[in-house]
């Protein structure tokens, strides 16, 4: 299955929904922050992994596919469902790469400069999530 | 300068350091989250679900703020959090389609299994 670009997707997105997301970002790296500060950097790390945002995604996703799903005459609730479920699913193979991503920063700040090494954590997240979904596909 | 002077300056420091963390935060996860809305399918979209967004802004201001090592204890423990956000996702996942519940409480209740393993790790190899 091919990898495209939807716009259709930003158009079903109401902007209280973006503001929802921007809410819940903001607050959990501020918060993320305020922990560290308190409780040290080894209890404030664990929060730069929260699922901070994916309720809210997942509640968006099972939201628009219903509808969908309703307007074609279809089982809207439980599709919408599935669709969450597979929003779940991708999330799982991402945080694989997350825990890449926390590694290499790990091993290599201080070592190459800073905007090398989170550009090439980032990548190396998205490569590696990339692979994993690839691989979860073609089994 | 008095200490309550001092105080004030510093409470001051902190308050701008936190609103700066909260708009660097709102701003990387909803880039990330955009992405997602317009990438399909929605399995490889689910990906973004569990983006470096929140650690991008964290971590980049970690750095300039606290230096090197502070950022690698975090991105250090951030590897403990990433392995709860897996057993999360999997929960989540595994809850919806065998009990038929619904996402939004499914998603939000299972928190607490993040917390759970998160802390488990963070006590039991962590340190």
């Amino acid at each position: 299955m091919m990898i495209r670009i939807d716009l259709s997707g930003l158009r079903r997105t109401k902007w209280h929904d973006y503001a929802i997301r921007f809410l819940f970002g903001g607050l959990i790296t501020a918060a993320a922050g305020l922990v560290a500060q308190r409780w040290g950097p080894s209890i404030g790390g664990l929060f730069l992994a929260f699922p901070a945002i994916f309720p809210a995604s997942a509640t968006l996703v099972e939201k628009h596919e219903k509808q969908r799903k309703n307007r074609a005459g279809l089982q809207g609730p439980m599709r919408g469902r599935e669709a969450a479920a597979l929003e779940a699913a991708g999330a799982a193979l991402g945080c694989i790469g997350l825990a890449g991503f926390a590694f290499v920063i790990w091993q290599l700040v201080g070592v190459y400069e800073t905007w090398i090494v989170l550009g090439g954590a980032g990548l190396l997240w998205l490569g590696i999530s990339g692979l994993c979904w690839r691989i979860l596909k073609l089994s | 300068m008095s200490f309550t002077q001092a105080e004030t300056q510093l409470a001051l420091i902190n308050m701008t350091e936190t609103f700066i963390r909260f708009v660097v935060g709102g701003l990387f996860v909803s880039a990330f989250a955009v992405l997602g809305d317009v990438l399909k399918p929605k399995s490889f979209a689910g990906l973004f679900g569990a983006a470096p967004s929140v650690a991008l802004a964290t971590l980049t201001l970690s750095i300039h703020s606290r230096g090197h090592d502070f950022a690698a204890d975090e991105a250090r423990s951030m590897i403990f959090g990433a392995i709860a956000f897996f057993v999360y996702a999997c929960a989540v996942c595994r809850l919806i389609m065998r009990y038929k519940l619904p996402a939004s409480i499914v998603a939000s209740a299972a928190i607490v299994i993040w917390l759970a393993v998160a802390f488990t790790l963070e006590t039991v190899i962590g340190r």
